[in-house]
């Protein structure tokens, strides 16, 4: 099955890559864009049937690597 | 019925008299792998078919020169079992298209094009010229390339220690990205792309290919459309971790004796790659492609052997370096696939699911590739404009401030901070000088590396502007204190299908011919980018010149900052005030016109060996070309440098002052000194025009003691223009 | 001192810091290739600059999962000094040996040019030869030097005496163009609890030779060598 995982700075943490872009935006005319936070978009594809032991394999997987748990958070979807 | 169709002939960019020439080559109809092959093979890109004849003429040997065109790169001996391998490579359309990306790639690729020679590269360089900073893309093209620069050269762990940079609405359709790398190896194992024997294994390392840049020399083939932009698929990405560790893995493994031959892939990917080695060899290969590692499934023939996918080597290994080879890649985390064999067929053949599916001969497709001599005209000639013709500044100290202010000499401190310019912790001199200075490790020598060329002097008249480019080249590695080696030309031209275009390409060559004979410079290694024109509009000829010179001990290598109040400011050279094709008439009198300053090529030889003689004998302190926008605009680079500042008068007998102070006339230096007298003697001795102008000193610019102008005022006109232009919306 | 020098794929200063201690100790240190899984009876283990694994993912974060990191990790807690520059700092922050974490620069480029830095502490073995409050120079260059903390960290940082660097202009002092990449309160560099492990991102291998326009740098490798004959 394939999991999908979105790591993004928790709030607070100033994200001057989402400052930038929310900058950009407003020069390119789009009004009325309030906060813009950047993060990372993985898909992973597992071996794993089980939603429950693919959820937590890759809550492991977030933890160990894919997020600095410092300053990011993570949600994971799991997909058939 | 015939598969090939003369539409898809015409879509590969052959003409019907080279598809002609294909079918009697073959004695039959290509299929579609096969004419993307003759595409690739005699793209201008791959076959510099309307440049070959007059490249031909160009000096290419010194006793200093141990390999010079035709490889990878050109090699020069700099003693002591060392050899400096460099080359300059243009990635303009990529850099167009996709700017990070296309200027990321240019730089992986002008890497390899050292490292699979043997050397350890040791420094890049980069010549950009952007269109007008007022045209909407301008800024946009600028951020990318220099982060696309600076993220891959940053990321290898090689120090870009700058190169040149400037603006013209001419370049608005068309930027140019000339890239330069200058490595150093071993002059007892450097690396050639000949494959010999017969039997060995053909072997494909470094990364997966995949649908990447499929027709990219034909691309850079072609005239831009406006609609170019929509071509954007065929931009390859750069990966230049898996480049760093292919350095590291083809360094360790030319360390043993693992390797006949090796090739990078660069423009049209594995064809051109094969072709080179077999064709330089003298052997056939044959190659089974399902062996080939890809990124991606299903794909054909025509795409493996044509794809531009970055980071690959082809590589022909010696009875028995298989496993040695294997261990290294492997170590490295490297594809490393035995993709075939050499034969003494000499012919090219491709196998796919165990079937024989495309099969060419090697050499003549390789070798007897169209040559052309196009028709060309010589340019123009442009009339001189005499100094007087030019209008006089009511204060030359204020135009002197618009000058340093101006986009092509504000200073490019916001581009140099984005390369990382010290890794390899051997940078003795970085960006902003004349010339970039890196010791050659583990030895008390260094390499000094310019970049120049002056398209305002060009467009003008292109045969003259590529003396001066090959001129002030020498000039700039003379005035760091180094002996000119050698050069590596990239020449920048429009559609070559035009006469006049034709016209200055010949020109080009002319002229680095000659100034190159004169100055006992040759050319090792260069690149041709033709059809640098959109909708009509060419670029100004544009012969970029690379160079490297040798210093044998840095320490004692020159700078050009004033180093101690109270020395004498020396002018070294003829002054005559030619204010031509100057940037103080662009920028302060608003014209474009009049012929380039002359080049005497036997004043500037012996005027930059007796300067270089002088900074051996440890009299000059600082020393700086006298280039664009002339005397005052050197004078006060070298006040801004030192952080000191100098009061100069302006001669009597002297043209009119700012021709004196402005006029761009060539074979002059500045140079600062405590000993004016016996630098004067020698110049005397040496039949070279010299004449102390004035004195170091206090914290201005004074000139006839009437204008003067602080040097914080002026650092500040100089550092603001590139932020505040980069910071805008 | 006999030191040790971490090799990761992608690690571009193990050549520089290589030079710089056989420089300032007389003798080469050990290049460790990642994959090891035990180094040798070292004084000092280094983890040099670069961009491991390319910086992908984020800086650092796979290089802290080499085999070898686990057994630098364990010598550091056993005592052993560890010097992460530039990339190796990431990497000790991204194995938790020091707190804190690298964000991407504020003005969100690449920065490389001569920075002025004030030594914060002289009680380490790394910063024992500078004098309190010494301004000096190193090179940087890295895309992703921002240091964050949370205040309490920062506060435990500061009340432990544990900020070895600040970066700062020619006179000490902290404007808006001292800080070169908008990292909180300034900081280029840390030091542990233990004092046994120092973070900088200023490359002080690469101004350990009078030629390369300074040698603030060697006073750090000339210091260790020195506490740690001692």
């Amino acid at each position: 099955m394939k999991a999908v995982v979105h790591v993004t700075l928790k709030s607070g943490v100033l994200d001057p890559q989402g400052k930038a872009v929310r900058h950009a935006l407003g020069a390119l005319g789009f009004d009325g864009v309030g906060d813009v936070r950047q993060g990372k978009y993985l898909e992973i594809d597992l071996a794993e049937n089980d939603p429950d032991r693919a959820r937590e394999s890759v809550e492991d997987m977030c933890k160990r690597l894919l997020a600095n748990t410092v300053i990011e958070d993570y949600v994971i979807e799991i997909a058939g | 019925m015939s598969a090939i169709t003369p539409e898809m002939v015409r879509e590969h960019g052959l003409s019907a008299d080279e598809y002609a020439r294909a079918l009697a080559i073959l004695g039959r109809e290509p299929n579609l792998t096969e004419l993307g092959i003759f595409s690739a093979m005699w793209s201008e890109h791959c076959s510099y078919k309307s440049s070959k004849r007059w490249l031909r003429t160009l000096p290419t040997e010194a006793p200093w020169v141990i390999c010079g065109p035709g490889e990878n790169a050109g090699v020069v001996d700099i003693g002591e079992g060392l050899a400096c391998i460099f080359k300059m490579e243009s990635h303009n359309h990529p850099s167009f298209i996709e700017p990070y990306q296309g200027a990321a790639t240019g730089v992986g690729g002008i890497l390899r094009d050292v490292f699979t020679m043997g050397a350890r590269p040791v420094a890049s360089l980069n010549a950009l010229r952007f269109g007008a900073p007022a045209h909407p893309k301008t800024r946009h093209l600028v951020a990318g390339v220099v982060a696309g620069i600076g993220g891959y050269g940053n990321c290898v762990g090689v120090p870009t220690l700058g190169g040149e940079c400037t603006f013209h609405a001419a370049y608005d359709g068309n930027i140019l990205v000339n890239a330069m790398t200058v490595g150093v190896a071993d002059a007892a194992r450097i690396f050639y792309s000949a494959a010999a024997g017969v039997g060995l294994s053909v072997v494909y390392v470094g990364s997966k290919t995949g649908r990447d840049g499929i027709h990219g020399a034909t691309m850079a083939s072609a005239e831009f459309a406006s609609d170019s932009e929509a071509k954007r698929p065929t931009v390859q990405v750069g990966d230049p971790f898996t480049e760093k560790l292919l350095l590291e893995a083809c360094l360790e493994l030319m360390a043993t004796d693992a390797i006949v031959a090796i090739q990078d892939m660069g423009a049209a990917g594995l064809t051109c790659s094969t072709f080179e080695m077999a064709s330089k060899g003298g052997v056939g290969i044959e190659l089974d492609l399902d062996r080939v590692p890809m990124r991606e499934d299903g794909m054909s023939a025509y795409e493996l052997m044509l794809s531009e996918s970055q980071e690959r080597m082809l590589m022909v290994l010696r009875p028995g370096g298989e496993a040695e080879a294997r261990r290294v890649f492997e170590k490295w985390e490297l594809d490393f696939a035995v993709i075939g064999r050499t034969t003494d067929t000499g012919r090219l053949v491709l196998r796919q699911n165990g079937t024989p599916i495309a099969e060419l001969p090697v050499d003549p497709l390789a070798e007897a590739a169209p040559e052309y001599d196009r028709p060309w005209i010589p340019a123009p000639g442009v009339a001189v404009i005499p100094p007087a013709a030019v209008p006089a500044p009511d204060d030359p100290l204020q135009a002197l401030e618009r000058l340093l202010g101006c986009p092509d000499l504000a200073s490019k401190r916001w581009i140099w901070e984005q390369y990382d310019q010290t890794v390899m912790a051997d940078t003795v001199q970085g960006p902003g000088g004349d010339a970039a200075v890196v010791r050659v490790h583990g030895t008390a020598k260094a390499l000094a590396i310019t970049s120049d060329c002056t398209p305002r002097y060009c467009a003008a008249d292109a045969r003259e502007g590529a003396r001066q480019a090959v001129a002030e080249a020498w000039r700039n590695l003379t005035a760091v204190g180094a002996k000119p080696l050698a050069i590596t030309d990239n020449l920048n031209l429009g559609n070559p299908e035009r006469p006049e275009i034709m016209g200055q390409l010949v020109g080009c060559v002319e002229g680095i011919r000659d100034a190159c004979l004169a100055l006992d410079f040759p050319v090792v290694s260069g690149n041709v980018s033709l059809y640098n024109e959109t909708d009509g509009a060419a670029i100004p000829p544009t012969p970029t010149i690379g160079a490297v010179g040798l210093i044998e001990d840095a320490t004692g290598a020159c700078t050009l900052a004033f180093k101690a109040a109270g020395e004498a400011v020396v002018l070294i050279g003829t002054t005559a005030g030619h204010l031509g094709a100057s940037l103080y008439l662009r920028e302060i009198a608003s014209a474009e016109d009049g012929a380039p300053p002359p080049v005497d090529l036997a004043a500037e030889k012996r005027n930059g060996d007796f300067v270089r003689a002088e900074i051996a004998a440890g009299r000059i302190s600082a020393c700086h070309d006298v280039s664009d926008g002339g005397l005052l605009v050197a004078l006060a680079e070298m006040a801004l440098a030192g952080d000191i500042g100098a009061e100069i008068a302006v001669p009597e007998d002297a043209p009119p002052a700012h021709a004196w102070l402005f006029g761009e006339d060539q074979g002059r230096y500045l140079a600062s000194t405590a000993d004016a007298e016996t630098v004067l003697e020698g110049a005397r001795a040496a039949r070279v025009p010299a004449m102390v102008i004035g004195l170091t000193g206090g914290g201005r610019l004074t000139v006839g003691g009437r204008h003067a102008i602080s040097i914080a005022h002026l650092r500040a006109a100089h550092e603001d223009w590139m932020p505040r232009y980069m910071s805008a919306p | 001192m006999r030191a040790a020098v971490i090799v990761f794929p992608g690690s571009n200063c193990d050549r520089d810091i290589q030079v710089a201690l056989r420089r300032a100790a007389g003798a080469p240190p050990v290049m460790v290739w990642h994959k090891e899984t035990s180094l040798p009876a070292v004084d000092l283990i280094v983890l040099p600059g670069g961009f491991s694994y390319g910086d992908y993912l984020r800086c650092g974060a796979m290089a802290a999962h080499s085999p070898v990191v686990a057994e630098v990790a364990a010598r550091a807690r056993k005592g052993v000094p560890v010097l992460g520059i530039c990339n190796g700092f990431q990497v000790l922050t991204e194995t938790g040996l020091l707190p804190g974490v690298l964000m991407r620069n504020a003005q969100l480029r690449f920065v490389c040019r001569t920075q002025h830095l004030s030594v914060e502490t002289t009680q380490s073995l790394f910063t024992g030869l500078y004098r309190p409050g010494e301004v000096i120079a190193m090179p940087i260059a890295h895309m992703d030097g921002s240091y964050f903390a949370d205040d309490d960290t920062l506060r435990s940082l500061r009340d432990e005496d544990r900020i070895a660097f600040r970066y700062c202009d020619a006179r000490g002092e902290g404007g808006a163009d001292a800080n070169p990449n908008g990292s909180r309160d300034r900081i280029a560099g840390i030091l542990n609890g233990r004092r046994n492990v120092l973070g900088l991102m200023p490359h002080p291998e690469r101004h350990a030779d009078a030629l390369l326009g300074g040698v603030d740098g060697a006073a750090l490798f000339e210091g260790l060598v020195r506490a740690l004959a001692a």
